[in-house]
């Protein structure tokens, strides 16, 4: 092999390393540079289910529900969970704490906490939150 | 594959989650919970017999009124060669040969066809449509979906459990408005027989728990007919929320009784009558019951879903093992051929 084709063979594993190093900084930052989390649902319970995030600032969520049946991810005050627990939606999505995640798919939803405090992210399909589909979320100033 | 010339007892298995499809989309169906949680699951009774290689499972879902469909699944140890109505009274002369006092013989059911799961058998059962599918826990998941019906949350864990010993699942659907057609009154019972060759019977009680939290309670009675006394695992103790109620050889009559029902006369001359009721929280229910009536009193813990099976060997990785002994043969071979066929040496 000559210099002409190490120099070639170099610069694609540069590029590749390259590439590689971008990618990674995109998953902790998330697609838009926002900080990101990433909530795994399995046998109908959050994973993690304690979070910290700071206030004021966007943060992507990514949940990920592994199970055959669709999930809830609701986040909020206790006003806004009983809300909920009598609620009739059957499909949320439209406000960035509330989204529903069909079976075995991801949703993306980023949020904007105003001001500190401790909220509780719940899946409020029948039995769910019985069950212990329950998180708590910790706005840090 | 060969049936054990031993015979294995009864086992059988009596569960069900129940569903209710309701007209609204929203709630459209449910495991154990209703769209209003008004659904409720009464003492189930099911005959698991054992005979000649074949398990007998015979249970009845009962109309309770209202519209729309009431589902369940029900985990199966194997394919059934056949899906029937079961006998008119097997189950009600179960119950007399047991208790002094009468007691309807309930439960409930339901589902519907199609999806990702292999659908292996349809039959139609007066107001019952009944499914056997083939998947695992999240292709018989799907398939509940897109037939309209919603699982419990534990069902996703619960369902797997199963699918890791047999991916073989009944469904079966109550359609109340049909069954309110055909002038069914509420408490009707629609018997159904399934019969199932294997050399592996067990009785998913497991289960039964599905879609209950906690302390809530589950009732059941299942009976075992088999050729001898059987062995069980767990052992019915009552503290683990299974009781031994009745272990003796079947009487004569109660025999010929069965024997004369529907679809009955598989029931042997002798045999032995094992009741065993379950009254536990659905905490405690975390086992199947595992039989052995070989008369090895060795019940087996993957049957009881107290251990997981072996895991089986992928056609990739039988190759591969195949591939990697043919080179260790001919390595050896070669090694053989050097140290036995050396060339004389060549006189000077």
């Amino acid at each position: 092999m000559g210099r002409t084709e190490f120099g070639i063979l170099g610069g694609i594993v540069v590029a590749l390393a390259i590439a590689g190093a971008a990618a990674a900084w995109t998953v902790a930052r998330g697609a838009t540079g926002n900080p990101q989390v990433t909530i795994d649902i399995r046998y109908s319970h959050f994973e993690p289910s304690e979070l910290s995030v700071p206030v004021g600032v966007p943060v992507t969520v990514v949940l990920s529900n592994r199970d055959m049946i669709d999930h809830e991810w609701i986040l909020g005050d206790d006003a806004v969970h009983e809300r909920h627990r009598t609620g009739t939606e059957p499909v949320h999505g439209a406000r960035p704490t509330e989204v529903t995640i069909p079976a075995g798919e991801t949703r993306r939803t980023t949020i904007v906490l105003d001001e500190a405090g401790t909220f509780r992210y719940i899946c409020h399909l029948p039995g769910h939150e019985a069950y212990g589909m329950v998180g708590v979320l910790v706005a840090r100033p | 594959m060969s049936k054990r010339s031993r015979t294995l007892g009864a086992a059988g298995f009596a569960a069900l989650l129940l569903l209710a499809l309701a007209a609204a989309p929203v709630l459209a169906c449910g495991g154990l919970i209703g769209p209003n949680g008004a659904v409720n699951l009464l003492r189930t009774t099911t005959l698991a017999g054992y005979h000649d290689g074949e398990e007998h499972y015979i249970t009845a879902f009962q109309f309770a009124g209202g519209g729309g469909a009431f589902g369940s699944l029900t985990p199966l140890p194997g394919v059934p060669s056949k899906v029937e109505k079961g006998g008119d009274w097997t189950l009600q002369r179960l119950v007399r040969e047991t208790e002094p006092v009468p007691e309807a013989a309930v439960f409930l059911e339901a589902a519907r066809a199609a999806g990702d799961a292999e659908v292996l058998m349809e039959v139609r059962i007066d107001a019952l449509d009944v499914t056997v599918l083939r998947g695992g826990a999240d292709e018989v998941g799907r398939w509940a979906k897109q037939n309209g019906f919603r699982l419990p949350p534990d069902a996703p864990e619960v369902l797997e459990f199963y699918a890791e010993r047999s991916p073989i699942f009944l469904a079966a659907v109550f359609d109340a408005d049909a069954a309110a057609e055909r002038g069914q009154a509420v408490g009707d019972g629609t018997p159904v027989h399934v019969t199932i060759p294997t050399d592996n019977p067990w009785v998913p009680l497991r289960i039964l728990a599905l879609g209950k939290t906690g302390q809530e309670r589950v009732d059941a009675d299942v009976y075992l007919l088999n050729d001898q006394k059987p062995a069980l695992l767990p052992a019915p103790t009552g503290d683990n929320g299974l009781t031994l109620l009745n272990d003796e050889p079947a009487s004569d009559s109660l025999l010929a009784d069965l024997r004369s029902d529907r679809g009955m006369e598989w029931v042997p001359t002798s045999a032995w009558l094992t009741k065993v009721r379950i009254d536990a929280s659905a905490d405690q229910l975390g086992f199947d019951l595992a039989i052995d009536a070989s008369g090895a009193g060795a019940p087996s813990y993957v049957d009881a879903g107290l251990a997981l099976p072996t895991p089986g060997m992928t056609p990739m990785e039988a190759l591969r093992v195949i591939f990697g002994l043919g080179l260790i043969g001919i390595a050896v071979g070669g090694a053989l051929l050097l140290v036995w066929w050396r060339p004389q040496p060549v006189a000077s």
